[in-house]
């Protein structure tokens, strides 16, 4: 607790980070209580067609040309955005973590293989991945947080690799194996809470490039059809971008709200977790 | 160069297990939507990727296939993959260096002035538009500068790289697909110039404190002469690295903006290879980003070096 107390004061002294953390709380609660906020399915037909923000009093945001209320939509999506942005990172963190650290701990060969594997996913255009995974596979919101996470683990496992390289040479893990303290047990107890603060860092703005990921793929049509995501709502009101262009403008800033919350709580976590780059 | 073949083989064997892993068999996978009418047709892929031998058979002979650049037939355009792929090409490399040069030009600027300026206005300003263009979508950022420029305003086209059923030539050519290539080359660029920007800054706010930049102007040189001969050129590095990490992404990125603006290029080839489940086509264009990927990174390394004398290649 203590930790933590101390952590937020380091985190609250960038203002902007502080913001970023509102805003993306501000979204939560959004996604939590979107059946408050707006009853029923954001499918439904609920007023007239094309009605633009504020036109008609309980269409703040106006419809789309379904007579779908787009307030409905965008607090829908939140749900779709943040569901899958954080489901494909875990699994992107699951992966990456596993691979790094048993690269990273292990050394020699095993290490070779393991980083000359990441080296060839990385070379892959990650977004261009996802889409040929999402295409074969058809599109679910399963398939898409595995392209997703498939895609995206490479950094992870580097940045753990790099953090088990210097770490098991050091005085309490040598301790732990005169110990006679089993490798699973090493790694598990003493070498990985050690090496997760980049990774923690680093998951704030994975989740923020999932969520523009899975945006890109609803608005080619491979979103799973059937939520409403963002990506989905701006693929429907493309088609009327010259007479309503709202329906394109409204969820694509609530996607910048949120990406960009995310991008700013993960340089709060850098700056409040590694005291050596504080101030710069 | 050797490690950049492995590569290769290791994602045409990648592309091989999905072909397998996909729903349905094989054959259809690499027929597309067109292939189950066609009997004659199916018995020659089976025949050409030897599709009724056992499992190393056929990823010998699709990897055999590969590496004489036989990708196989888009059966819906009934042309070969690899040409489908050479014609998409150009705009493809049009695009990326347009918005590459764009992004990196403009990061450098804005960049430059953020450090020399830090902790003002000017770098407020400049750090959040960075900040917001980090986090616009591509195909938002695409589809919001056609309502502006092409919709409300008119001043430029909205789809396409030429005005169609024009001929024109030499310099009005050019100009025509410069006046097409504007608003993709905005919306593609917009991610990596934020990228650009805050990279710049950073590594000018690091090398503006270091001894040697004291002692120029210890020496007297003017604060231009120190920020562009003496920050500047140390401070591109980081940089040119940028550029060779984000290529990947940036052809991720020409799907969307390509779909946006009809602009016929390899992201618009992939996206409409994937409304025709012309898998043998997606794959062919995964595997062609990817060596593109590589490509670009030999390139990078030697722009380093003449960068930086004191890297040599080779050696770590």
């Amino acid at each position: 607790m203590g930790g933590l107390i101390g952590f937020w004061r380091l985190y609250r002294r960038r203002r902007m980070a502080v913001a970023g953390a509102s805003a993306l709380l501000g979204v939560f609660l959004v996604a939590l209580l979107a059946a408050v906020i707006s009853p029923g399915d954001p499918w439904d037909m609920a007023g007239r067609p094309l009605l633009w923000p504020g036109q008609e009093v309980g269409f703040p945001f106006g419809t789309d040309v379904l007579g779908r209320d787009i307030l409905a939509g965008v607090v829908h999506g939140s749900r779709v955005s943040l569901a899958i942005g954080f489901a494909a990172t875990m699994a992107a963190l699951l992966l990456g973590v596993t691979i790094g650290a048993i690269a990273g701990y292990f050394g020699g060969y095993v290490d070779d293989v393991l980083m000359r594997f990441t080296e060839i996913v990385q070379t892959i255009p990650s977004f261009l991945l996802i889409l040929v995974l999402v295409a074969i596979f058809s599109p679910s919101a399963v398939n898409i947080v595995i392209a997703i996470s498939v895609s995206t683990w490479p950094p992870v496992a580097r940045l753990v690799r790099a953090e088990f390289l210097s770490l098991r040479e050091r005085e309490f893990v040598q301790a732990c194996i005169v110990l006679g303290m089993s490798r699973p047990r090493i790694i598990l107890t003493q070498v990985l809470p050690n090496s997760l603060a980049p990774v923690v860092v680093i998951s704030s703005v994975m989740v923020a490039s999932a969520i523009l990921n899975e945006a890109s793929l609803a608005f080619l049509g491979l979103g799973d059809p059937n939520i409403m995501s963002w990506g989905t709502m701006i693929s429907i009101g493309r088609n009327s971008l010259r007479t309503a262009w709202y329906m394109v403008a409204i969820p694509g800033i609530a996607i910048i709200i949120t990406v960009m919350a995310l991008n700013l709580v993960g340089e709060g976590l850098n700056d409040a977790l590694n005291p050596r780059l504080r101030g710069r | 160069m050797w490690q950049g073949a492995i590569t290769i083989v290791a994602i045409a064997i990648f592309n091989f297990c999905l072909i397998h892993m996909a729903p349905g068999s094989p054959v259809d996978v690499l027929a597309g939507e067109s292939g189950t009418a066609d009997p004659a047709m199916m018995e020659e892929l089976t025949r050409r990727f030897n599709l009724d031998q056992p499992f190393h058979v056929q990823l010998f002979s699709y990897l055999w296939n590969m590496a004489q650049l036989n990708l196989g037939q888009s059966y819906r355009d009934n042309q070969p993959v690899v040409t489908l792929i050479l014609a998409r090409l150009p705009a493809t490399l049009l695009l990326m260096a347009s918005a590459i040069g764009a992004a990196f030009l403009f990061g450098l600027l804005l960049g430059v002035v953020s450090a020399r300026f830090v902790g003002r206005a000017a770098d407020e300003g400049i750090s959040f538009f960075a900040l917001v263009s980090y986090a616009t979508p591509t195909f938002w950022s695409g589809l919001m500068l056609i309502t502006l420029f092409s919709v409300k305003l008119g001043w430029l086209p909205s789809s396409g790289m030429m005005t169609i059923g024009s001929d024109k030539t030499g310099l009005a050519f050019m100009l025509d697909v410069g006046r097409h290539l504007i608003l993709p080359t905005l919306s593609l660029s917009l991610f990596y110039m934020a990228i650009y920007t805050r990279l710049m800054r950073a590594s000018m706010l690091e090398v503006y404190g270091l001894d040697y930049v004291r002692s120029a102007r210890a020496r007297g040189l003017s604060e231009a002469r120190v920020a562009f001969r003496h920050v500047l050129r140390n401070a591109l590095l980081p940089m040119v690295t940028m550029v060779g990490v984000q290529v990947g992404s940036i052809l991720g990125g020409s799907v969307v903006v390509e779909t946006v603006y009809g602009w016929p290029g390899l992201g618009r080839l992939a996206f409409e290879s994937v409304g025709r489940r012309d898998y043998n086509l997606l794959l062919a264009i995964l595997l062609f980003s990817s060596v593109m990927v590589i490509v670009t990174n030999l390139v990078v390394d030697i722009i380093y070096t003449l960068l930086d004398p004191r890297i040599e290649h080779g050696k770590k």
